[in-house]
């Protein structure tokens, strides 16, 4: 059942050795590349608008008006970056290493086609430090593309040229902040800037830079190669294409699965990934990692897709699918969530430095009652208003949401 | 056994990244991963900061940031534990607790050979199989005490 459904992201998933560019152009690629190269910036970039595609870190934000703006705002002497989010650090993500462990020429030809709407110089792929075999394989694929012209001088015969080359985090999830990966990027501590200006605006070194996700990147050759028609069949009203769910807990088979936009959780964990273990019972779910929000049964018949989640206060945030069963212990895991907020916060602000602290602090109280709900809510909301940046805000919606449906497990 | 990185050997890997600031963070691990001891040392820094044309201090700030370098000496392997939402459910304490029983190592501590260094980190990227720990570079995952007897027995 699962193969029946259409793959972008992890199409040759297996079939193909990732190290081998000869593999890679056997089985379809850079056909989207050859074909960008003889169109417009412009009329890609409309094409990508077009088709519905929503960056797919988080955020959801539609790519092709970030690549418009990108490559509209002045910059000096023409100078744009392209740089890849592949910080990957979202507890319960680990989908983005997947297409860089198995298909690295896929991420490495959006981001030339992503470089060539805006008429970047230069790119650079930032990798989460720990991810050995991703930056191999990346570097990897980087030296091949530039032996076989499709990096550097005159791509293809074009005439465009392009740079890229990766950089590496050192461990710290606030990296993944666009933003704040600049900063790392730029060899600094990451420490957030100030938004606005965007970096589509001010990016690196003050330059317009497109940042964009693994996955986001991922589907741009087929948007390119069979247009934005063919793409916009695949998902919903609101939310285009596919996406890749990391699923994890006590499932049967665990692992990253690709599908339509608008699957269900029961087709997903019931259909596809063989249901509960034996022993566990399905209770619900958290989705989109420790930002994300958590749903109970009542959210197994709710479409995954941006637009029907958000109608129920949910989130699909990266595509984190973390199952919580009849024996998972709530508290615990509320206890890790809350941990790691307090750990990742950069003490720039107070709100976030103190406020993490605090909620952590209380969590771990035995038999919480309706006045510390009530109190933790309050922070976080107040961490919402407050804090300089998005990881302040993050702590808000798990705790809302742990607190709306289970309660009593605290 | 060496137990240091010395001037030279550092110089010869700097030497390899042009002194453009986007080349710090992948040096400092390449210099860290040299090390027999896997970490950033006093010499590391001095040199870093030379090559890069900023202080000692500067480059300080920047290895006390990122979790992934160390300014202290750490055991030839360095395990790290993910103590992440998914990892906890599925067992990542009493993977902790075996790690202090079995061969008296505590997060943060290092085995008195110099062998093992345990840190508890964050998310791993490798949720779908936990409770999961990376040793150097290598991953191992769903683990149990008798994975990990396996693993440290190789090494030791
Ligand atoms: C604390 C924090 C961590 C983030 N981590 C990541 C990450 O690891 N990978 C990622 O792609 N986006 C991450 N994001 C989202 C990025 O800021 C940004 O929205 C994304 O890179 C844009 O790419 P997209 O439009 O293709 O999704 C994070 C955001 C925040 C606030
Ligand atoms: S909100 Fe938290 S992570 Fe963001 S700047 Fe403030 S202290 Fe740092
Ligand atoms: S939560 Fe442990 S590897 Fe992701």
């Amino acid at each position: 059942m699962y193969n029946s459904f259409p793959k972008i992201s992890l199409q040759r998933f297996g079939k193909i050795n990732p190290q081998s560019i000869e593999d890679y152009s056997a089985n379809g690629g850079f056909v989207g590349l050859k074909k960008a190269l003889s169109l417009s910036p412009e009329s890609i970039i409309d094409s990508i608008e077009k088709s519905g595609l929503k960056g797919r870190g988080g955020a959801g934000f539609p790519v092709g008006l970030k690549q418009k703006y990108t490559s509209g705002s002045s910059a000096e002497n023409n100078i744009r970056f392209v740089v890849c989010n592949a910080d990957e650090g979202e507890p319960g993500t680990f989908k983005d290493r997947m297409i860089m462990e198995t298909d690295p020429f896929l991420l490495i030809e959006g981001m030339i086609i992503s470089a060539y709407t805006i008429q970047a110089t230069k790119g650079f792929v930032y990798i989460r430090g720990e991810y050995y075999a991703s930056i191999e394989n990346i570097k990897n694929a980087i030296k091949i593309c530039y032996e076989k012209g499709f990096l550097g001088q005159n791509i293809c015969g074009s005439g465009y040229s392009f740079e890229l080359d990766i950089a590496l985090g050192a461990g710290s999830y606030l990296c993944g902040e666009e933003l704040t990966l600049l900063e790392s990027l730029e060899g600094k501590r990451g420490y957030p800037r100030i938004k606005p200006p965007f970096p589509a605006e001010k990016g690196l070194w003050g330059l317009p830079t497109l940042v964009n996700n693994v996955e986001t990147f991922s589907h741009i050759p087929f948007i390119v190669e069979k247009g934005h028609e063919e793409y916009s069949k695949i998902g919903t009203e609101g939310s285009k294409g596919t996406k890749l769910f990391c699923v994890s807990g006590n499932v049967t088979n665990t692992g990253v699965y690709e599908l339509p936009m608008g699957i269900t959780l029961k087709e997903l964990i019931f259909d596809i990934a063989g249901g509960m273990k034996e022993g566990f019972e399905f209770k619900g779910a958290l989705l989109g990692g420790a930002a994300g929000t958590f749903i109970d049964s009542s959210f197994l018949d709710v479409p995954l897709a941006y637009e029907t989640l958000k109608e129920k206060g949910a989130t699909l945030g990266s595509g984190a699918v973390i199952i919580i069963d009849d024996k998972t212990n709530l508290k615990e895991m509320m206890i890790s969530i809350l941990s790691f907020f307090k750990h990742e916060s950069c003490g720039k602000c107070v709100p976030c430095r103190i406020g993490t602290t605090l909620l952590y602090e209380r969590i771990k109280k035995p038999q919480l009652n309706e006045n510390d709900f009530l109190w933790m809510q309050t922070q976080a909301s107040y961490m919402v208003k407050n804090s300089l940046c998005p990881l302040g805000q993050s702590p808000d919606l798990p705790i809302k949401t742990v607190v709306k449906f289970f309660k009593n497990d605290l | 056994m060496q137990k240091e990185l010395n001037k030279e050997q550092i110089i010869s890997i700097l030497q390899k990244y042009s002194p453009t600031k986007d080349n710090i963070l992948k040096c400092l691990h390449e210099l860290q991963d040299a090390h027999p001891q896997n970490y950033i040392s006093k010499v590391i820094l001095e040199e870093t900061a030379k090559h890069f044309k900023l202080t000692k201090g500067q480059i300080f700030g920047i290895v006390s940031y990122y979790s992934m370098f160390s300014l202290k000496p750490r055991g030839r392997y360095l395990v790290r534990l993910c103590k992440s939402p998914v990892c906890n459910m599925l067992g990542a304490k009493s993977v902790t607790e075996y790690f202090d029983s079995k061969f008296n190592l505590k997060p943060g501590e290092t085995t008195t050979d110099g062998m093992f260094t345990l840190e508890l980190a964050e998310c791993l990227g490798r949720c779908g199989k936990g409770p999961s720990m990376m040793i150097n570079r290598e991953v191992v995952t769903e683990l149990d005490s008798k994975k990990i007897d396996e693993i440290i027995n190789t090494k030791k």
